[in-house]
């Protein structure tokens, strides 16, 4: 099978084809081979992460959060097809509006990350670079290294990729706007699970290189 | 302007003089403590560092054929490190800072493997890929600093590959003209399924250390393919993660620092990456990818440009010293 289209990007893991598909705009994501990896570990990560995306999605889709449809499926060739979303990188968009207007938006986030999470879905690579914005609704996009799980865990390292991703590209007002997504993810999580994804979070970073933190005796 | 710069984080005492203009690098010595078994202890590496010191730095001046009145600063490593390793090199460059009245300058490990791989290498505004055995990051400069887009969250990769040696009962010594026993034992190997785990940016190897170690105490599998899987499986994780990380910052530009850089098999995953997506490899040569005092200085000079010294009274080693805490002058973005 080929698609014809205009290549959107040339994300790290696949490259993404603007295309119709029976009539509708699509996008086509085609893990294509990597030349750097074994062809087996190839072959293998490309067509188990095809499959969970697309069950991921149509799960999410189930729960209510804004993601693509998924249209077809080919995992042996790593080809997902999906309904494209026509809006803003949330990246882009976040540092120019008012403080006000990107707060709204991330606790929109919080509350789709929030009730992912309760479900047991776990993104796996949250950036704001995986954020559509259409309107005032935020599409969460780029499944790709999802997976399921109720473990706290996971669930941690979701929220501290989130943190980090923030930091590295919203340096500057990242504290504000992690707050205002904390917000809308404990309103959907509860304030129990909230308490104990934080705690987490915590813990998670203070593993980390170098940390200040972790300091447990004066040098 | 000649700064004098001094290494002493981990295993390497080095000490390296620099100036501001071409050739730049005046000269470069160094001594390696190598354990007899095992890996580095910081009490036994820092008692070697202490005993050669003094030796190195004259080495070194008179390579550079200078004295040390004609240097115009001192720099030193002052973390992230061994602790008792870093206080070699601290109490060495106080005391030269005191005794001559010269300018010290602080200097982050981490930065100095990046600013000397850059000079060396000529890449301008590269993604960072960090590999040593006590570091594994992806980083790149923005907004005055060095974001970290993506690290190990657990183990860094040199480390995961010379404890996969050691435990199969391959190491010491890790590396053998040039070569790491990893590679040695790859040869041949065939792929068998290994966990293989990217979260977002950040990779983890310890988990990937535990199937592969369990795996050869049973007998489950051949040694040679538990090698070459291992292997496969962490540099492919790299890669992908960088590959992410030259996605998400718009650079096209790579450029492989630290001590795991000269692995040929994870620069040639690496070039095979670059190409397919139009970006250029930069790798910083072998013997200044490794800790070297040349680094060192040469940062320092960097920073003495910039204003930025300590005094010595304060110029406490910080063991955890993580690169984005450090304010980057030169940065233009």
């Amino acid at each position: 099978m080929t698609y014809h289209g205009q290549v959107l990007s040339r994300g790290a893991e696949a490259l993404i084809v603007l295309t119709v598909f029976n009539g509708l705009k699509a996008v086509v994501k085609l893990r294509i081979p990597k030349g750097y990896r074994d062809k087996e570990l190839d072959t293998i990560l490309r067509s188990k992460r095809t499959i969970t995306e697309a069950k991921i999605l149509t799960q999410a889709k189930e729960l209510g959060v804004p993601v693509p449809s998924v249209l077809f499926t080919d995992p042996q060739n790593g080809v997902l097809v999906i309904e494209y979303i026509d809006g803003k990188l949330l990246k882009n968009l976040l540092n120019a509006v008012s403080l006000d207007k990107a707060c709204s938006l991330m606790q929109k986030v919080g509350k789709y990350v929030g009730l992912m999470h309760k479900n047991g879905i776990i993104h796996g690579d949250l950036t704001t670079s995986n954020m559509v914005t259409v309107g005032d609704e935020v599409y969460i996009i780029d499944f790709g290294l999802s997976s399921f799980s109720k473990e706290l865990e996971s669930m941690g390292v979701d929220i501290h990729l989130f943190l980090r991703a923030l930091e590295s590209t919203h340096y500057g007002r990242h504290r504000e706007l992690f707050k205002c997504f904390l917000k809308g993810y404990a309103l959907v999580i509860g304030q129990k699970t909230y308490k104990d994804v934080l705690e987490k979070v915590r813990e998670i970073r203070l593993r980390g290189r170098y940390i200040e933190e972790r300091k447990k005796r004066p040098l | 302007m000649i700064v004098l710069g001094i290494e002493s984080t981990a295993h390497t005492i080095g000490i390296g003089v620099v100036t501001d203009k071409e050739p730049y690098i005046l000269s470069d010595s160094r001594r390696v403590y190598v354990p007899p078994k095992g890996g580095i202890h910081p009490r036994e590496s820092s008692r070697f560092m202490s005993e050669v010191v003094s030796d190195v730095i004259k080495e070194s001046l008179n390579q550079a054929g200078i004295n040390i009145e004609e240097v115009d600063a001192i720099a030193v490593a002052l973390g992230p490190g061994l602790g008792p390793c870093l206080r070699v090199g601290a109490t060495v460059a106080r005391a030269l800072a005191i005794y001559y009245s010269k300018p010290l300058v602080p200097v982050n490990h981490a930065v100095a493997h990046i600013e000397i791989g850059k000079l060396v290498s000529g890449a301008e505004d590269p993604l960072v890929v960090y590999l040593s055995g006590g570091n594994t990051m992806i980083t790149a400069l923005l907004g005055g600093r060095y974001r970290v887009f993506g690290e190990t969250l657990d183990i860094p990769l040199g480390n995961f590959q010379d404890t996969l040696v050691r435990e199969l009962g391959l190491a010491p010594p890790y590396v053998v003209n040039g070569i790491h026993q990893i590679d040695r034992c790859a040869e041949g190997g065939k792929f068998i399924e290994l966990p293989y785990v990217v979260k977002g940016q950040d990779v983890t190897f310890s988990g990937l250390l535990t199937e592969a170690l369990r795996l050869y105490r049973k007998g489950r599998a051949r040694l040679q393919d538990i090698c070459y899987s291992a292997r496969e499986i962490a540099y492919s994780a790299i890669v992908e993660v960088s590959e992410r990380g030259l996605a998400h910052t718009g650079k096209d530009e790579v450029l492989l620092v630290g001590g795991v850089a000269a692995s040929k098999t994870l620069r040639k995953k690496f070039e095979v990456m670059v190409s397919e997506r139009g970006a250029k490899l930069y790798v910083t040569p072998p013997e200044y990818s490794v800790d070297n005092g040349v680094m060192i200085a040469w940062t320092g000079l960097l920073l003495f440009k910039h204003g930025i010294t300590i005094e010595p009274e304060k110029a406490i080693i910080k063991q955890r010293w993580r690169i984005d805490r450090v304010d980057i002058p030169w940065a233009s973005t």
